[in-house]
């Protein structure tokens, strides 16, 4: 664990028998939990697809049948699935290369996903993109970006546009620990405050960039404060709890899109994997992810308050196989779609040039 | 249907590891996610998470056994109610072919082979050893931190992780924390401030985990390391070595999956080095450390892994500047540098069943470049082809093609040809992948086509 950060608290037990409890009266709207019955169960839901469709993920990349790099989200579930879930229509997404959490939250097709990471037609770049770089302009997905901090100018650009427009649109941007040491990141929030442009900088603090941990990477390792200078509003967040993401969106939102300009939300959270699928664990004790998983793990934790609350296994069991189905699906489905078209090679490259009437 | 566990890949090129440890024994109840089994290989840990909820019905691989294949059977999982005596399905149909840039071997026939001996440079009577690239690279660093106490190297995960690719393993040992110096993710940061230590008359090595993210710090090898010299008017210079792999490696798509060898050419005030073979990497990682001028070193990954003799002398040097014939040959020169000569290398293999006999010039260095190697050599086949892991347009073989058709036009007696990546950013799909790169067969017919054959 990085020294000067531990900010994962459990949650607290008494908290969420009681809430529990007064969950049984079957009122949706429950003081002392911010979530309805029905959005824990949609939010374990979502949090249990992104977690089978990376262990699918991996094991296929296992296989052979996943080339390159592969980055897992697995145990960060909570960050994206709390965040979508004060979102509106419109809101924009935009992340780095560990983005299979992220499309699956913005509604993009499973199917699509993993036919994309066996690199076949029938992938959201039609193959020719793979892990690190997938799109979707339907769910206002905007990748997918290999290059480390690329996205944060990128996602400013999304925020420049939404004010330019006067849409009451937010830009989300997703980013590492590792990323925000980036000198781009600090030129973005200039402009980013100076322009008042609503942009939310979500900082997915999991402890590591590779095998670096925050505190030998960073001189303030609380990154919450890193737009202090910029006059950037900024929380640390257990990233681990969906309610608690979903609470500091919210209130993210609201102060963007009163024209207040960028909040930047750092998210402690963890992963549980390796940084890609060739890692050499050696920068972290075992003990340290086996403690994250036991005490801390997003899905859990909901799945503790729905039981409270008195939802049978059978209910929770019958939604881990629609998920099973459905994350089968996408595995044959990437199988069984073909490879590219080789005269895909050449298309994509430029647009028709303007005045060539082509 | 009792479910098989496939000894997993760690990464594309990978065939076998070791099955280090088993948190499992047969008889327990696992749940999907849970942590089975742990692998290693040289480069890399990782962890076997049980895909499906079930019992662990039999260990097919004890703990400990070393070289087990990719997608072998390593356990077998039965679910709830499943027979486990029931014979599991046979293993699933692994991955249709994994490509690497390895020729073809089951149809053509084995490289030409090289002799590093045969360098001129080499002292006659030197013995050799049998090295990687990557520890000929390294041994290259840590005998120059022994030598000069002003060389340091810096870069992400260069330390405690041993290296990214692991070319740096071991040197935080033997170096400390004080001259081997991990990096935030700040290229531009790290790059500047590399150039700086350097005009203090530091020596530092800085590498980019690949040349890919040099683009974030291109500023500053262009308009800080290169230039100064100038600028002051000889008054002050970046003796420093940015290096790291460069050019393609294998289905990391578009972004990361760049050769940068021209690009840097092109810049006067810069040295760029592109070595092949371990020996050379290491003479010439060794000369680039002590030249006054800002070097832009290129490895590659492909190469990283593959074994040459290195010469056993205490002070290997390779001088920059000067192009290697790796092997001779009447017919047609080929002019090549780092992974490109592996095609050069098997097409000269294939070209010869076919009694075309191929010059193969390594250019090492390709600024300045060794032109005067290249027209002596066409001055004797009166053929020449390029062979590069980029796209054609401003190359490395368009400067070549340029500078020989000046000096030897009345030597040549077809076009000089190109053999590039195709003109389109790196797909990741493993088909066209192979499509977009150069091949052995690509280089096959260009000679055929010069030699109107
Ligand atoms: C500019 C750049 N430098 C280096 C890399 C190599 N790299 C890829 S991911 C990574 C670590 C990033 O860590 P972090 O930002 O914390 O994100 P995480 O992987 O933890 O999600 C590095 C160094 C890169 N892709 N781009
Ligand atoms: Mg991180």
């Amino acid at each position: 664990m990085a020294p000067k950060s531990s900010p994962q608290k459990p949650a607290s037990k008494s908290a969420d028998t009681k809430a529990a409890a007064k969950r049984k009266s079957a009122k949706p709207d429950i003081s002392g939990s911010p979530f309805t019955l029905e959005e824990d169960k949609e939010a374990y839901r979502e949090m249990l697809l992104i977690r089978r469709f990376e262990e699918k993920a991996g094991q296929m990349y296992g296989m052979g049948l996943i080339g390159g790099f592969c980055h897992l989200y697995i145990g960060q579930e909570a960050v994206i699935v709390g965040l979508m879930g004060a979102a509106i229509k419109g809101d924009q997404i935009i992340t780095g290369y560990r983005d299979h959490g992220h499309m699956i939250a913005c509604g993009m097709d499973p199917k699509g996903v993993m036919a994309e990471l066996t690199g076949r037609a029938g992938g959201y770049s039609k193959g020719k993109g793979g892990s690190m770089h997938m799109f979707s302009a339907e769910k206002n997905f905007y990748g997918g970006h290999g290059i480390v901090g690329a996205q944060v100018p990128l996602g400013t650009g999304l925020g420049f546009a939404n004010k330019y427009r006067g849409n009451n649109n937010v830009a989300m941007t997703f980013f590492g620990d590792g990323a925000a040491n980036q000198g781009q990141v600090y030129e973005s929030f200039n402009m980013a405050e100076l322009w008042s442009l609503p942009v939310i900088f979500v900082i997915e603090n999991n402890q590591y960039a590779m095998g670096t941990s925050v505190a030998r990477a960073s001189a303030q390792t609380n990154l919450s404060k890193r737009g202090v200078s910029f006059n950037i509003p900024g929380e640390q967040v257990d990233g681990m709890d969906v309610c608690a993401v979903r609470a500091a969106g919210a209130k993210a939102m609201t102060w963007c899109r009163a024209g207040k300009g960028p909040y930047i939300l750092e998210m402690m959270t963890y992963r549980y994997r390796g940084h890609s699928m060739s890692d050499p664990a050696k920068y972290r004790a075992k003990e340290e992810v086996a403690k994250m998983r036991q005490e801390h793990d997003p899905i859990e934790q909901v799945r503790v308050r729905l039981l409270d609350a008195g939802v049978s296994e059978d209910v929770l069991k019958d939604i881990d196989k629609d998920i099973r189905a459905i994350v089968a699906d996408a595995a044959a489905f990437a199988q069984s779609s073909p490879e590219p078209d080789p005269s895909e090679l050449w298309t994509d490259i430029v647009a028709p040039l303007t005045g060539t009437g082509a | 249907m009792p479910t098989n566990i496939l000894m997993p890949a760690l990464s594309p090129t990978m065939e076998e590891g070791t099955l280090t440890k088993w948190y499992v024994k047969e008889g327990d109840d696992v749940r999907s996610g849970d942590v089975i089994a742990e692998i290693e290989t040289d480069k890399a840990t990782m962890e076997v998470e049980a895909v499906d909820e079930g019992k662990i019905v039999k260990l097919m691989v004890a703990e400990g056994t070393e070289n087990v294949k990719v997608n072998e059977i390593i356990a077998v999982i039965a679910g709830e109610g499943e027979d486990a005596n029931a014979p599991a399905p046979k293993a699933v149909t692994p991955a249709p072919e994994v490509k690497t840039s390895e020729p073809d071997a089951t149809r053509a026939p084995a490289p030409v082979a090289f002799s590093v001996a045969a360098d001129p440079e080499i002292p006659a009577g030197t013995t050799f050893k049998s090295q990687t690239v990557r520890e000929a690279l390294r041994d290259a660093m840590a005998e120059e931190m022994r030598r000069d106490e002003a060389v340091f190297v810096m870069g992400e995960e260069v330390g405690e992780y041993q290296g990214a690719y692991k070319v740096t393993q071991g040197l935080l040992d033997e170096f400390g924390p004080r001259r081997i110096v991990d990096t935030p993710i700040t290229e531009h940061g790290f790059a500047g401030l590399g150039v700086g230590a350097a005009f203090a008359g530091l020596r530092p090595i800085i590498e980019f985990m690949t040349f890919n993210f040099a683009m974030q710090a291109i500023d500053h090898l262009i308009n800080s390391a290169a230039k100064t010299r100038y600028m002051s008017g000889g008054q002050m210079a970046s003796p420093i070595v940015f290096r790291g792999p460069n050019g393609p490696a294998s289905r990391v798509g578009a972004q990361h999956s760049q050769d940068y060898a021209s690009w840097y050419a092109h810049i006067p005030g810069l040295i760029v080095i592109a070595p092949y073979s371990a020996a050379d990497a290491k003479g010439l990682l060794k000369a680039a450390i002590r030249d006054p001028n800002p070097v832009i070193f290129l490895e590659n990954e492909m190469l990283y892994g593959k074994t040459f003799d290195v010469p056993e002398l205490d002070d290997h040097l390779v001088p920059i500047g000067k192009a290697h014939v790796l092997k001779e040959g009447r017919d047609v020169t080929l002019v090549s540098h780092s992974h490109g000569l592996t095609y050069c290398l098997d097409a000269a293999a294939q070209l010869a069943e076919e009694g075309i006999d191929a010059e193969i010039i390594d250019l090492r260095t390709l600024r300045p470049l060794d032109i005067d190697t290249i027209v002596a050599s066409v001055k004797k086949t009166n053929r020449l082809v390029t062979v590069e892991e980029t796209w054609p347009v401003c190359g490395i073989g368009a400067e070549i093609a340029a500078a020989v058709q000046a000096k030897a036009f009345d030597y040549l007696d077809a076009p000089i040809l190109r053999v590039t990546q195709k003109d389109v950013p790196m797909p990741y799909a493993a088909n066209l992948e192979k499509l977009a790169l150069p091949s052995a067969a690509d280089v096959v017919e260009a000679v055929k086509a010069v030699c109107y054959r």
